[in-house]
Parts: C-alpha cells; sequence; structure tokens
C-alpha cells in the first residue's frame, strides 16, 4: 500500500480541509529523512515548502479552492529552477545556485496549489543512465541498494518507489524518464517534444529535451502532463495540444492496434526481458485488440544519430558555463582565459566534458557534413519511418530498458556500454513522439518496465491506453 | 610611384540596429543609449541556465522592409543558428546568427557618386543578436562588461566587393544609411553605434582580386573613406616594396588616422554553426509578404525624383533628404505640392535659413516650437510677401528667424514684418534725405557715378540700403540717385 492516495483524491482531501496541506508536507519530508540512505535526495526547499503549505491552507481557510494540486508535495529533478534551495544540475559547476527565476513547469504545478519539496538526483547536467555521473553521489536502487537506479532523473524515480512524495518531475532526453521509470518499478512519461515548456530548465540537448512526470500510476502521471502542458511565451518550440484533457479516461470504443517493434527484441535484450514484453502483448490481444510485428529497419542507427545529435547541442548548451557570471570559478586564475580553462577543467565532470569534445568535434569546420549532418538526414529518415508505421497501427510496444537495472560501478569503465542502456528509447527522443514506461512486473525480483509510443501529439491517446495496459498487467 | 595601375576593391558589411522596443531575443528594452551599465538585461540576456530565446516578430517586419529597401524581397525560409566562440560579452557562449538561410539573398543598393550613378549588389543580409560591451580601462587589470546591448537585434548587409574608390564607398554606405531611415528601419545614430561599418579591402592589378583586409567598426562616413584610403596605401607600398599584404582583421584609430593589426586570420576561427535548436524556422507566406511591400515608406530615390520637377539643386535635394527622418519627410511632401516658383525659393529657405537655425538652436538645446505645418503656413505668407517685393533678402532671414522662434503661429505675418521693421519701404520722401546724406557723404562716389564708372552705383545704393536698416526698395533708391546726379 502506498503512503498516499491517488493525487486527486489528495487534493479533493486538502480542498475540504480533511487534511491539511501542512501535514502532507511534513510527512513527505519526515518520509524523505527516513529514507536518506538511498541518497534520491540532493536538498530540501523545506522553509519555503511550509510557508506554502501554510498560505494554501489559508486559502482553504477562507473557503477558496487552492487548485486541483492542492497542497500536493513533489519532488523536481534538480536541473529545474526552483525557489527554496539551489539548482545544481549535479554538478559542480553549478553547486550553490540559487536560481532568480523558476520554470515554467514549476509555476503552473504551483499555481495549482502543488508544493515542491525536493530537489532529486541526477547524472550531472542529466549526462548518463544511472546517477553515477552525478558530481555529488549515487543514488541506491530501492529494490537492491548494490544496483542503479537509472538515469538521468534516478533520483525522481527512486522517490517514487520509495514512496516519500506522490510525484516527481523528471527530463526526458534520450530515455531519462522512462529508463529509471524502468529500473524502479515506477510509471515515466516523456510527452510529444514541445508539450511541457523547457523554459527554466537545465538545457541538455535542446532538440530532445522534454519535460515529464513520474508517479505510481498512469492516473496521477496524467493530472500532473495535464496541468503543466501547454504554450508558453518563453519557450518557442512549445505547442499547443488540442486534446489536452490527460486526466479526462474514456475507454477505447474501437479495436486498438499495436505494433511490436521488431527491433526491439533484437540480440542485447534480455531474454527475460523479451519474455515479459511478449507475454504482456498475448495478454492484449486475448482481449481483443491486435498486436502484430513491424519493423523500423533505421531503429538500430538511433542510438548513433543519437550520440552525435545529442553531444552538439550539449556541447552549444554548456558553452555558458563559463565562470565569468555565476556557478563555478576558479579564482586562482590569472587571464581570461586562464579562467575559462580552470572553471570548464574543474567545474564539469568527466561525462560532460566527453561529451563537450564529442560535440566540438562533429560541429568542427570540415566534420559538420560527415557527422551532424548525416545523423540530421538519418534522423529525418527515422521520422518518415515512424510516421510510416503508424499508418499501420496505432501504438507501438516494447521495452523501456533492455535489461533490469545493473549493479553499481558495472559501466563506469566503459562509457560506451553505458549508452546503449538507452537504445530502446533514444528514437522517441529522436522523433519527438510521446512515450510511456509502465511497471511490468519483476524479472529475477527486479522491477522491468514496458514501453509504449504514440503519434505525435496524440498524448491524452497514448495515456488513454497506458491505462488500459495498466490495469491489464495487474490484472 | 605608379600608384595608378593599381584597382582598388572594396566590400561592405553592414551592421544595422533595428529600432524595435525590446531586443531581438527577450523582452528587455532595446535602447542602451543612455542606460546605467547592466540595467536592461534579464536571464535571456544574461545566459541564465534554462533561459531560452524567443524571437521578436517586429525584428521580422523590419528585416522584410530592409528587404524592400535593398530591392530584394524577404525569403519565405529562413532560419537561426548558434555561432560559438568564447568572449565575456557574449553570455551564451554563441552569437544567434543566420548562417546558410538568412532572411535576405540578393538586392542592390542605387546612389550617386561624383554625377555617376553606381549599383552596388547585395550578397545578403541577415539577423542577428548584438554582444554586449567590453569595457578595458587604461592601466588596470580587469576588464568591464556591460550586457545592455547584449540581444540587441542587428541586420548584417552584406555587400558585393564592387566598389572601386574611397569616395565610392562612403556614397554608398551614406546611401545605406538613408535607405534604412527613409524605410523606417533602424534610428541610423551613427553617434550611438546604430549603424557600423566593416570594410574590406583589397589591390590588385588585373581582374584576378588581391588578399583582403577587414577593418572593423567603422562609425563615421569619414572613418569610412579614410580608412580605406589608408589601407589601400598601406598594401600598395607593401606590394611596392616587395612584400605581402596579409589576410588580417584591422582596427581604425580615427584620432591618429591610422589602421592597425588587430589579429591574423592565417588560422581561420571555426565557429562551429549549429542551427540553433531553440528557434524554430522563419517561414514568411505571400500574404506577409505583400502586407510588408504594401506598407513600405517612400523611399529617398522616390523623393529625389519628385522634388526633381522643381530642379532643384543636388546640395539643396540631399540637404533636405538628410535632415531628421519626420522633418524631412513633411517638407519634402510640402515641396512637392507647390509650384515650381515657390518651391525653390522655400527650398532654399529650409536648407539655408532653417536647418541652421535649428542646428544653432540644438547647440544650446532649444527647439523650434512651432510645428512643421505651422512653419509651412509661415512659409507660404513670407513668399508672398516675397513675391511682391516688399522685403530684402537680408530682411527675408531675420524675418524667418524670428517667426520660427516664436512660441505660436502668429495671426499675420506681414504683420510681423511691419511691426520688426522688415519691409522695404517705397516712400519716397522718407528715402530722399538719406539719399541726400549719402551723397553728401560719399563724393568720390558721386564723382566715379559721374564719370561713368557704373559701380559705384551699387556702392550708394548700398549705403543708402544701410542707412534704411534694410527697408529700401532697392529699385526705387537706384532711380532716385540717377535722378540726383543726372
Amino acid at each position: 500500500m502506498s503512503n498516499w492516495p491517488k493525487i486527486q483524491q489528495l487534493a479533493k482531501e486538502v480542498n475540504s480541509g480533511k487534511t491539511s496541506a501542512a501535514s502532507l508536507v511534513a510527512k513527505s519530508l519526515a518520509l524523505i529523512e527516513q529514507k536518506k540512505e538511498f541518497q534520491a535526495i540532493i536538498s530540501t526547499t523545506s522553509d519555503r515548502a511550509r510557508r506554502r503549505a501554510e498560505e494554501i491552507d489559508n486559502k482553504v481557510k477562507k473557503g477558496q479552492n487552492a487548485g486541483r494540486l492542492a497542497g500536493v508535495p513533489f519532488i523536481a529533478k534538480d536541473n529545474f529552477l526552483a525557489f527554496g534551495a539551489e539548482t545544481t544540475a549535479a554538478s559542480n559547476m553549478l553547486k550553490g545556485f540559487d536560481a532568480p527565476y523558476q520554470a515554467t513547469a514549476i509555476n503552473k504545478l504551483e499555481a495549482e496549489g502543488a508544493i515542491c519539496v525536493a530537489k532529486a538526483n541526477l547524472d550531472a547536467f542529466a549526462h548518463g543512465s544511472s546517477t553515477e555521473n552525478s558530481d555529488f553521489f549515487t543514488t541506491l536502487n530501492p529494490y537492491d541498494k548494490s544496483r542503479v537506479p537509472g538515469g538521468s532523473s534516478g533520483g525522481s524515480a527512486a522517490s517514487i518507489a520509495l514512496d516519500v512524495a506522490p510525484f516527481s518531475l523528471g527530463t526526458d532526453t534520450g530515455g531519462s524518464i522512462r529508463a529509471p521509470a524502468s529500473f524502479c518499478g515506477v510509471v515515466g512519461y516523456k510527452p510529444t517534444y514541445g508539450l511541457v515548456s523547457r523554459s527554466g530548465v537545465v538545457a541538455m540537448a535542446s532538440s530532445t529535451d522534454c519535460i515529464g512526470a513520474l508517479a505510481n500510476c498512469v492516473e496521477d502521471v496524467a493530472l500532473v502532463m495535464e496541468v503543466m502542458s501547454g504554450q508558453d511565451d518563453l519557450d518557442s518550440t512549445t505547442v499547443e495540444v488540442k486534446d489536452n484533457k490527460f486526466s479526462d479516461f474514456k475507454k477505447p470504443n474501437k479495436q486498438i492496434k499495436i505494433g511490436l517493434v521488431k527491433e526491439y527484441l533484437a540480440d542485447g535484450i534480455n531474454q527475460k526481458v523479451k519474455d515479459r514484453v511478449l507475454s504482456i502483448s498475448e495478454k492484449i490481444s486475448n482481449n481483443g485488440d491486435i498486436v502484430k510485428e513491424i519493423s523500423l529497419p533505421s531503429l538500430p542507427l538511433a542510438l548513433a544519430v543519437y550520440y552525435i545529435l545529442c553531444p552538439a547541442e550539449v556541447a552549444s548548451n554548456l558553452s555558458r558555463y563559463d565562470g565569468q557570471r555565476y556557478g563555478f570559478s576558479d579564482a586562482n586564475s590569472k587571464s581570461l582565459e586562464e579562467s575559462y580553462y580552470n572553471s570548464r577543467s574543474k567545474g564539469f565532470g568527466n561525462e560532460a566534458k566527453r561529451r563537450i569534445m564529442i560535440g566540438t568535434y562533429v560541429l568542427s569546420s570540415g566534420y559538420y557534413d560527415a557527422y551532424y549532418k548525416k545523423a540530421q538526414i538519418v534522423r529525418t529518415k527515422m521520422i518518415n519511418e515512424f510516421t510510416e508505421a503508424f499508418k499501420k497501427v496505432d501504438y507501438l510496444i516494447g521495452p523501456a530498458t533492455p535489461t533490469t537495472a545493473f549493479k553499481i560501478g558495472e559501466f563506469t569503465a566503459d562509457p560506451l556500454s553505458m549508452y546503449l542502456n538507452d537504445i530502446v528509447l533514444v528514437a522517441a527522443n529522436l522523433v519527438g513522439i510521446p512515450s510511456i514506461a509502465i511497471p511490468a512486473g519483476k524479472v529475477d525480483k527486479l522491477p522491468i518496465g514496458v514501453q509504449l509510443m504514440a503519434r505525435q501529439k496524440e498524448d491524452h491517446n497514448l495515456i488513454n491506453y497506458a491505462k488500459y495496459l495498466e490495469e491489464l498487467i495487474n490484472a | 610611384m605608379p600608384k595608378i595601375e593599381y584597382i582598388l576593391t572594396v566590400g561592405i558589411e553592414t551592421h544595422v540596429q533595428l529600432k524595435t522596443k525590446s531586443k531581438l531575443f527577450s523582452g528587455s528594452d532595446n535602447d542602451s543609449k543612455d542606460s546605467v551599465a547592466n540595467t536592461l538585461i534579464n536571464h535571456i540576456d544574461f545566459g541564465l541556465p534554462g533561459a531560452l530565446p524567443v524571437l521578436n516578430e517586429k525584428a521580422i517586419e523590419l528585416a522584410s522592409k530592409a528587404a524592400f529597401a535593398l530591392n530584394s524581397k524577404p525569403s519565405y525560409f529562413s532560419k537561426f543558428d548558434r555561432k560559438h566562440y568564447f568572449y565575456p560579452d557574449l553570455p551564451m557562449g554563441y552569437q544567434i546568427s543566420q548562417y546558410d538561410q538568412p532572411i535576405i539573398v540578393g538586392g542592390y543598393v542605387e546612389f550617386y557618386c561624383n554625377d555617376q550613378l553606381r549599383r552596388v549588389n547585395i550578397t545578403r543580409a541577415h539577423l542577428e543578436s548584438d554582444a554586449g560591451k567590453s569595457i578595458h580601462p587604461d592601466n588596470q587589470n580587469y576588464s568591464l562588461v556591460d550586457l545592455n546591448r547584449a540581444g540587441t537585434p542587428l541586420l548584417e548587409i552584406v555587400s558585393e566587393p564592387e566598389m572601386h574608390s574611397p569616395e565610392e564607398a562612403k556614397a554608398y554606405a551614406h546611401e545605406l544609411y538613408l535607405l534604412m531611415r527613409y524605410a523606417d528601419v533602424s534610428e541610423a545614430n551613427l553617434y550611438y553605434g546604430n549603424m557600423r561599418f566593416d570594410v574590406n579591402v583589397s589591390i590588385s592589378k588585373d581582374n584576378q582580386l588581391g588578399t583582403r583586409t577587414e577593418t572593423k567598426n567603422l562609425n563615421s562616413f569619414r572613418s569610412i573613406e579614410r580608412a580605406i584610403t589608408y589601407e589601400m596605401n598601406r598594401q600598395i607600398d607593401l606590394i611596392e616594396s616587395g612584400q605581402q599584404v596579409i589576410q588580417e582583421t584591422r582596427g581604425w584609430n580615427d584620432t591618429k588616422g591610422q589602421g592597425y593589426s588587430m589579429r591574423s586570420k592565417e588560422n581561420a576561427d571555426d565557429y562551429r554553426y549549429m542551427p540553433d535548436p531553440d528557434l524554430p524556422p522563419i517561414l514568411l507566406d505571400d500574404q506577409y509578404i505583400l502586407k510588408i511591400q504594401q506598407s513600405m515608406p517612400k523611399l529617398p530615390k522616390y523623393w529625389r525624383q519628385q522634388v526633381s520637377k522643381h530642379s532643384l539643386s543636388t546640395s539643396i535635394i540631399e540637404s533636405l533628404i538628410e535632415a531628421e527622418i519626420e522633418y524631412s519627410l513633411n517638407n519634402l511632401d510640402y515641396l512637392v505640392n507647390l509650384p515650381t516658383n515657390q518651391a525653390r525659393v522655400i527650398a532654399n529657405w529650409l536648407v539655408n535659413i532653417e536647418l541652421p537655425l535649428r542646428k544653432k538652436l540644438a547647440e544650446s538645446a532649444k527647439n523650434i516650437e512651432l510645428s512643421d505645418k505651422n512653419i509651412q503656413q509661415i512659409y507660404n505668407q513670407v513668399y508672398s510677401i516675397f513675391e511682391s517685393g516688399e522685403i530684402s533678402s537680408t530682411n527675408i532671414k531675420l524675418l524667418i528667424s524670428q517667426l520660427l522662434t516664436m512660441k505660436k503661429l502668429p495671426k499675420d505675418v506681414k504683420e510681423v514684418a511691419k511691426e520688426s521693421k522688415l519691409l522695404q519701404t517705397s516712400d519716397e520722401g522718407l528715402l530722399n534725405d538719406i539719399v541726400d546724406q549719402v551723397l553728401a557723404n560719399n563724393p568720390q562716389a558721386v564723382k566715379d557715378l559721374k564719370e561713368g564708372k557704373d559701380k559705384a552705383i551699387g556702392f550708394l545704393v548700398g549705403q543708402v540700403m544701410k542707412g534704411s536698416k534694410g527697408q529700401a526698395n532697392p529699385t526705387i533708391v537706384t532711380t532716385l540717385i540717377k535722378s540726383k546726379i543726372g
């Protein structure tokens, strides 16, 4: 049994005065303290959270509606700029950085009464799949402390699995919400690109960065996504989706066609994980929908494309961390050149440096056409393949990760193998389509997730079907 | 030295600051003229984590207008790219610019140089955000950065290397300046750096272009001419003495009248251009482009053609075109609609009386308070006094100067002239006395006149005019003198 009722229920209780925002915040902060050993959290925003709880309780006392998320505590990945605590992106570069403005996503949640209580650990600047690249510490998997929680939103996923808050926020650039959701046995949602404003979120790779939510069930994720989504004047890549009442669940009234992605069941995917996906597919067809195998031939290239485009954007986006205006600055440097060199050498961890070097290389004159441009061409081809696939089926299904959670330190010496963890996830980012990871039971006592993908802007339908599938799996 | 055999070739890159209210990608105030350092910045201009650029649509409108001013059209598709380099006045570590698909492709500028019509083709023009300002105090071990200017929208207009003399380059830059003001694209205030010019200069003996240098950041027409002349001579001297011109970026010291080397381009900068993923491409449709075209203000070429029907001198026309834009537009329109004789006289007053007066007032921080419309009413009345021959040219200047500094439009201009004793008198009784006085005081001139030296009459008339404080009618005075001397 969870420590928390469904979010809608929780907000109702706060609005009716049955429970108080203050007590929910206190409860969440106490749970965070209790589960400290898992190192899911970088900092708490306790003072501000208590003040906000008080405001919300006062509102309720005056008979006002305190919002659809009244008093609901949540945890934000520490690459969201938020008041009440430092925003570090788990990097030494931003250690001590106090955000002077908040992410649009957080502002929208706060406007509906939600309360940010803590900032979760991640791989520094969201570069990684395990939180081992955090410049501070590695988060432990709630199911097995010797294993990673996945990443980069590892702290956010672990927090939900540890049940310290009803929902958390993550970012998904190449699988960073869905992979840890799979490893931690929670629901993780990556929306259509542009559905949620990126304003106020430390940028990783701008063309694939997505803001999403993690929670214990699809229903909670749906409500949070509904509140956060929408066009934002501070992010010109945001889109308005007409069908945006994600929390209105309607039963699909037609037979659904599901594509079982052939390339996601190839070598390199753990056999037991494959079996889980196949048995779920069988359940789906036994219940009246159609499951058929479908091939997207460019998929094996997705990871290569991703690890050209993503570092290029990373190298560019990290240029602003130069030690001159904010963030880490080497105090002993004698010249501007030295200050640049030392601030960036000491402020960035190895993975950030690795990506800066790859990105700088692929954008260099003489190499641009061979790498960046070619990768963009393959990306376009991939988009076309998905468009074709979605003419034949409504949703695509596959594993959310190739394996269950791996051991801490298992891949740290071999970054390339670490990158393989995202092999089934990056395509959704490159193509810009929504994708959800939902718990699909356990393999060898460890959670594993199944992934569903839909057409761009069909977030509502995807969420509907995910809820149906969630019930089917749990039945 | 046989300098004459060299061909000079010049291409110019012009940075035009667009007159938008806010910056290119943020809501901060774009008018950094007199603001305290680092007060016109927000999280976007400062390059904070998570800050995203959002395109100011007004900049697209102004760039589109510039396209028509350059005899071109805005592109249906253009996009923004990141140009990477590290400098403290570039907060994001990259400048947002347009690399391979700019908003304007092609076009030309036509202008006169030494009475010859010249056409210089435009390669392209692209939008970009300006960097901040770095200030390096003398003898200090620090530099200061002011980010007020960071993010200001610039249109960089790149000409083909088609100019072949310093005067021609200067004339091109000047015409571009007029175009940007008339098209309502830029304040084009050179003093505030609203337009900055980079000149690419090379010399050669044949059609094969020589190695070029780029002299950056020129901010006046005169400095363009001087810097090009200097650079041309420097390159000729190098080649004449058996040396080579090195491709480099140069600066210009206007006080010393000297150029200086800034950095060699042998190790070409690699800006690692990349499409900016934060900004969707700019897509313009025919409807939008047509709307801009229809809203285009009249350009200098139009006004020159219009006023040329009055056969005004080039210098008068150019002075009128060059004045403050609102003033120019009001008065050009006014002149075009006047009969030719009147237009020519009043154009002369505008340029030789009103403009110097305005300049003089401005020096003591004063202004003409009457509206342009009121001033035109005054001119129309002064013109009818002028036409009736009742006022001398000296007194016209006095009268106009007096009228223009009045707080409001006088009921009757002629009354003012009368009260100020500026009208000519034909009162022979009054004139008689003055003439007699003058003749008595100037026996030599009287003698000369009697001996047939006609020049003397001019002198005597002048003396009478002086004696009457300009109120005498010179025709009557001449007749009077002649009759007295017989």
